[in-house]
């Protein structure tokens, strides 16, 4: 019940970089992927290559007046997503990256910590594409339905996330993002038990993260995220009349 | 007055660290003790509960160095609104929770920042304090790593030293550049003095990680945390490390920091006269 919970959630998102089918056995998904552009090619049929485009936020740039100005997406999207994409564009060109999902670019380059170069690129243009569709104009105030059940069962009310949240995104020192993501509780075969449960499984949390890493890698499902790097507040507090309550 | 304990002092501290507790045991207790320096965050409080009557405890805080120049000093390169929040909100911010975190912690007094920051490190497995302590030496060193009509070219021994182990100047700027551009999320850019190695190299280090860690001589280093730049440069890194280098740099202080580095590191063979 809890899955479909998720995948409702995902599908409600209305993000299409966020793949239904979950990340069950991603790597067996991955080489399937490989087998199929090898063969493809053994055929004689054009070069796959992709590129990545930049991937506008689901609302005018001046839509979140006067939280988020105008100005600050000009910068933030426009300048510092933009050059990710462009960068990104071009260390996976003529690689064997090209052609793969951006999420599965992120789970290859991550390779368990030690992160290859492409990763900051990939995992930040990830990040940027879930923090525009994490906001929306007349957002705020409270979730409804089974995401508010979950969160008042794993974190007691939604206040109390409200505090968490906050405070995993104050305290995150240097770079970084603050998540609210689901752990679920799985392993890669579908009919076993995780042998090693641990309290947090299939439960809501609050997790932050430094520089690019997300919780993807974790192999935890993001619902929700705010960018806490300097851009994000500097910006903030440039372009916002300085009597703001921050 | 007791002096540190923490052990051998390396490098005279540039920052503000203020020196520390008594000893109750050693004959000075006796005495009342009455700071003359008159910083502010000295203070003195009586505790009743001492056996020696008129014993005073003496609680050091580290205070808010300013930079050695007035905050609208390096316009039109950094502006003083950046000085204004750089140096009075963020710096100042990481002098108090510094020592908002040393009051619960009385092992730690007695210490130098130097002293202080590498204990903190844990070689690698760094305690809470570590953060705050870092960054406010960070910043002191940066600061004076800056004068207003800064820039140009080093001179003397330190321009030889980095001709040597760069090739020119050119290529050292071109290194020191390259190096702050490719550093991801926050961090800073140093000319370092390596002891061991015995030459001078250039080092990026993440978050607020300074090469004191590593027993090396910081000679100069360049902020390259986004609240450094943002305001005045916003993302163009490249202009801000170029104005930095060309306007910015002081090789004053840097030369300065050299001639004591040489104290501690043998650069050169010794010229022994054969009689």
């Amino acid at each position: 019940m809890v899955a479909n919970a998720v995948t409702g959630i995902a599908a409600s998102l209305k993000c299409a970089l966020f793949p239904c089918q979950g990340f069950q056995g991603s790597t067996r998904r991955l080489q399937w992927r490989k087998n199929e552009r090898q063969c493809a090619r053994k055929a004689g049929h054009g070069v796959i290559t992709a590129k990545f485009d930049l991937k506008p936020p689901p609302y005018q740039l001046d839509a979140l007046e006067p939280h988020m100005s105008h100005e600050t997406f000009e910068y933030h999207w426009g300048k510092h997503h933009r050059a990710y994409v462009d960068n990104l564009n071009k260390q996976i060109a003529g690689t064997e990256l090209d052609g793969m999902t951006l999420e599965d670019i992120v789970f290859v380059t991550y390779n368990k910590g030690d992160l290859l170069p492409p990763f900051n690129n990939a995992a930040q243009v990830w990040n940027h594409d879930f923090f525009w569709e994490s906001m929306k104009p007349g957002g705020g105030g409270k979730p409804s339905g089974e995401l508010l059940d979950l969160i008042n069962r794993d974190f007691g009310s939604f206040e109390e996330f409200v505090e968490e949240f906050k405070r995993a995104a104050t305290t995150q020192f240097g770079s970084g993002w603050a998540w609210l993501v689901y752990k679920a509780n799985r392993l890669d075969v579908g009919n076993a038990v995780n042998p090693r449960p641990s309290d947090e499984d299939k439960k809501l949390l609050v997790v932050k993260s430094p520089n690019a890493v997300n919780p993807l890698v974790w192999d935890y499902f993001p619902l929700l995220t705010v960018d806490v790097w300097e851009v994000t507040i500097t910006n903030f507090i440039l372009f916002i009349p300085l009597n703001y309550d921050l | 007055m007791s002096l540190s304990s923490c052990g051998s002092s390396s490098i005279c501290s540039l920052s503000s660290g203020i020196l520390v507790a008594n000893d109750p045991s050693s004959k000075l207790s006796k005495r009342r003790f009455t700071p003359s320096i008159s910083q502010p965050g000295w203070k003195q409080r009586r505790d009743s509960s001492d056996n020696n009557r008129g014993v005073s405890k003496v609680f050091g805080y580290y205070g808010l160095k300013s930079p050695p120049y007035k905050l609208d000093a390096l316009e039109p390169y950094m502006s003083q609104r950046t000085l204004e929040v750089h140096w009075g909100l963020h710096h100042r911010g990481y002098v108090e929770a510094l020592n908002k975190q040393l009051e619960k912690n009385d092992s730690l007094y007695g210490c130098t920042m130097d002293e202080l920051i590498k204990v903190l490190y844990n070689n690698g497995n760094p305690f809470p304090e570590f953060n705050d302590a870092a960054q406010v030496w960070n910043h002191d060193f940066f600061w004076e790593s800056m004068q207003p009509g800064g820039g140009d070219m080093p001179t003397l021994g330190l321009l030889q030293q980095i001709e040597k182990d760069f090739g020119s100047f050119t290529n050292f700027k071109e290194k020191f550049t390259e190096a702050a551009l490719t550093l991801f999320g926050s961090g800073w850019v140093w000319l370092v003095l390596k002891r061991e190695a015995k030459c001078l190299a250039i080092i990026k280090t993440s978050n607020s990680i300074n090469p004191l860690v590593w027993n090396d001589i910081p000679i100069t280093s360049l902020d390259m945390w986004e609240h450094a730049y943002y305001l005045d440069y916003r993302n163009d890194k490249a202009k801000y490390v170029n104005t930095f280098m060309n306007h910015l740099v002081s090789w004053n202080a840097a030369a300065v920091r050299m001639v004591r580095a040489q104290a501690f590191v043998n650069l050169g063979e010794p010229k022994i006269p054969v009689a």
